[in-house]
């Protein structure tokens, strides 16, 4: 195998005798507690996204120490796969629950607790048994177990010997992704509304399409109170809030309409139409006392109008 | 097409970069170098695309600061750096802190394995311009963009704030989606060039780049690439419309900057990938591989050139297209990218695979995948046509359209005109009547735009 830099440091740890060298013990009794600590962490930590951290730590150290120990692909796969793709499916379900949430304590099922205590001590015990017993061939050096290189060894291994338990495990997989789909699938009840169903059904039930207009548009005054003008010169009511009209807050649309009533007969705003028939409105600059009514002068002029106004 | 392109993996190293000539003061020069070019072409790359794409919009861009604007990215960087540092009271104070450093410490960390340029001498030691490899670094860069998205959904979750905890969301489903459909668009890499260090793969692409043969891999990398690093059309986890800044509305100042350093090297770092996949590396297009533009430190101009050549096509793509609304975004990183890569591996698969365990020549390999591809073709023509609903027959012409037809006005659309309007009918009929009092009189031609031809 060629000489790879990240490698020289580190790694060809075990050698042929069976000895790991002092990088690599330094390596794991770097990395040993921290595992254990985040593992401890995943047990206690109040708020599930915590856990979660915790197990993305024992993951990503776990992947050093793979690396370390010339399992180079096994280690990367490991951040790409479960860090990458698994632990962010969890995440993405914890985040949902809020930063503030943390787990309820309060068992669902009955007895779960001490099936649980049970179970794990059950598998234990099978552990304890197992790694008991197991048997170890004299070491080889991970030269010689890479053989080619890393990947390759991996590949003879996964599609080689154990072919057939890694197709076992796939179909279980994705019998369970299967399962998982038909088990939360819901039929549709009703009919989907999509946007245009939405626009549609606006337009058939007559409502006004357009944004509402703001109070005060061409009106004398702009105040939130004061309706609107729409183009006939009329007051909309429903330009006013809705908070002032149900208060009755809403200055009266009465007095206002009249009031245009009046400026539309050709009077003026304040005065009452000239019996003898309608007289044309004079343009402003013809008639200076006329200007006043729809446009508003600042000074003494405007003063005026305002008691005009208060008075009427 | 030559047979050194499907060469069968068997018959090389691992990694083809010897790194057996370093010390560890060239590691470094190398890793200091990386991360001092990383962070100046961050600053290139702000400028850059405010300039194209103010250019795009026509408009000068930022042309204040310095000459021809070129300090304006330093202002910028200036500008976060004094302002208030705020942390929100309510976050969660350790991931609020840590989120950011994920993200740039991630980002940082794939140059490692990009090469630069080919072995050059550097202090009287032979070594190759990367500073490591192995045989698994495609891999690797894998790996650390997907643990650099928990930056991002780390940082929208501690904010503890509803915008940011929708981007994190959205990040979170993003990121899961779209590196499944760029890991398999590698695959395809992988499988041609029968190794997964980049290095090697680079050597492999001596004849011919990848993007060629792979157009389909190719295509989906740009794609799921644009995808990975939030940039627009799918910029959804920061979606300034929707979610103010998303994930990182409630930074400011330095962390900000973290994530937005993170955000323009993760830019660099993609567009690298693409480089080293699929565009040849750091090799020099129609030049022989002996010559002295391929060797030495002129290569590295060449990746330089093709690395921007990404970078441009991300603002391009950035001034034209807009953002994906989020389920169109869903559909098609599911139902369009995820498939095609699965389909375009297992046919790679298939015709290497055939060539390398049945031994037939590539010259036979290509002729029968000629036949099936012509085979499907002609069987595509025998399929009748699917019916066409046929309406009415449409007069030649613009059509004229009620607009109130449906109830509330529409613009017309293609082939369609508006009648004339009230204003305009009484000006014709006046004119028409005119024209019966006065037969000299020249009638005004009344013309009527078709939209959209």
């Amino acid at each position: 195998m060629s000489a790879v830099a990240l490698h020289s440091a580190l790694l060809t740890s075990l050698t042929d005798a069976g000895t790991t060298t002092t990088a690599e013990a330094a390596l794991f009794w770097t990395l040993g507690p921290i595992m254990v600590l985040a593992a401890l962490g995943l047990l206690f930590a109040r708020k599930a996204v915590h856990a979660a951290l915790a197990v993305v730590v024992v993951m990503i150290s776990l992947a050093f120490l793979y690396v370390a120990q010339d399992a180079v692909f096994l280690g990367v796969v490991q951040v790409v796969v479960y860090t990458g793709a698994v632990m962010m499916l969890f995440l993405f379900v914890l985040m949902l629950v809020g930063v503030d949430a943390s787990d309820s304590l309060v068992e669902t099922i009955r007895g779960q607790r001490w099936i649980g205590l049970l179970a794990g001590v059950g598998l234990a015990v099978v552990l304890a048994g197992v790694v008991g017993r197991a048997t170890y061939g004299r070491p080889t050096g991970l030269d010689q177990a890479n053989g080619d290189n890393n990947p390759t060894a991996i590949a003879h291994l996964v599609f080689g010997s154990y072919v057939f338990a890694f197709e076992v495990v796939g179909a279980l997989l994705v019998t369970a992704a299967l399962g998982a789909l038909v088990l939360t699938h819901r039929g549709r009840l009703a009919p989907h509304v999509g946007q245009k169903q939405r626009a549609d059904a606006r337009v058939a039930a007559g409502g006004v399409l357009t944004p509402l207009p703001a109070p005060g548009v061409y009106a004398k005054h702009n105040a939130m109170d004061v309706p609107a003008l729409g183009p006939d010169g009329r007051p909309l009511e429903h330009s006013v809030p809705r908070v002032l009209r149900i208060r009755g807050q809403e200055a009266d649309a009465r007095e206002y309409a009249a009031r245009i009533d009046r400026v539309l007969a050709g009077g003026g705003a304040d005065r009452p139409v000239v019996a003898g028939g309608p007289e044309p409105t004079p343009p402003p600059a013809a008639d200076p006392s006329a200007a006043h009514h729809g446009v508003p002068v600042p000074g003494a002029a405007t003063a005026g109008a305002q008691d005009q106004e208060e008075h009427a | 097409m030559n047979p050194l392109l499907f060469a069968p993996s068997g018959a090389v190293a691992p990694v083809t970069a010897d790194f057996s000539d370093d010390t560890w003061w060239i590691w470094v020069i190398k890793a200091v170098a990386i991360i001092v070019f990383l962070l100046t072409s961050v600053l290139i790359a702000i400028l850059f695309e405010r300039k194209v794409v103010a250019r795009m919009q026509v408009r000068p861009g930022p042309n204040v600061h310095g000459p021809f604007g070129l300090l304006q990215s330093l202002a910028d960087a200036m500008k976060l750096l004094v302002k208030e540092d705020v942390t929100v009271k309510a976050a969660d104070k350790l991931v609020y802190i840590v989120a950011p450093m994920i993200a740039v410490f991630c980002s940082l960390l794939t140059f490692a394995v990009i090469p630069l340029g080919p072995a050059v001498n550097m202090f009287g030691h032979i070594t190759p311009l990367q500073l490591t490899d192995f045989p698994v670094a495609v891999l690797y860069i894998l790996a650390c963009a997907s643990v650099g998205v928990y930056g991002i959904v780390l940082g929208g979750w501690s904010s503890n704030s509803t915008y940011p905890l929708l981007g994190g969301v959205r990040s979170t489903a993003q990121v899961i989606s779209y590196e499944l459909a760029m890991g398999l668009s590698l695959v395809s890499v992988f499988i041609l060039a029968g190794s997964m260090s980049t290095s090697q793969i680079v050597s492999s692409q001596t004849q011919v780049w990848w993007f060629l043969p792979l157009l389909p891999a190719f295509v989906i990398y740009i794609i799921s690439m644009v995808g990975e690093t939030n940039r627009l059309p799918f910029d959804l986890p920061e979606a300034e419309g929707e979610l103010v800044s998303g994930y990182m509305t409630e930074y400011s100042s330095m962390k900000f900057a973290w994530f937005f350093l993170a955000e323009y090297i993760n830019m660099l770092n993609v567009s690298a990938v693409a480089t080293t996949l699929f565009f040849g590396g750091w090799r020099a297009p129609f030049i022989p591989a002996d010559s002295f533009l391929q060797t030495g430190w002129w290569p590295v101009l060449w990746f330089l050139a093709k690395l921007w050549f990404f970078m441009f096509l991300f603002v391009w793509i950035r001034g034209s297209v807009l953002r994906f609304r989020y389920d169109q975004f869903m559909r098609l990183g599911w139902k369009v990218l995820i498939p095609a890569a699965l389909i375009w591996v297992v046919c790679v698969a298939v015709v290497q695979g055939v060539r390398q365990f049945s031994g037939l020549d590539l010259r036979t390999t290509l002729f029968v995948l000629a036949g099936v591809v012509l085979l499907g073709l002609l069987a595509s023509f025998a399929i009748p046509e699917k019916k066409k609903p046929t309406g009415p027959k449409r007069p030649p012409g613009p059509e004229v359209i009620d607009p109130f037809a449906g109830g509330y006005p529409v613009p017309p659309l293609p082939g369609q005109v508006l009648p004339p309007s009230p204003r305009k009918q009484r000006q014709a009929a006046a004119a028409a009547a005119g024209a019966t009092n006065d037969a000299g009189t020249d009638v005004p031609q009344v013309t009527q735009e078709v939209h959209g031809g």
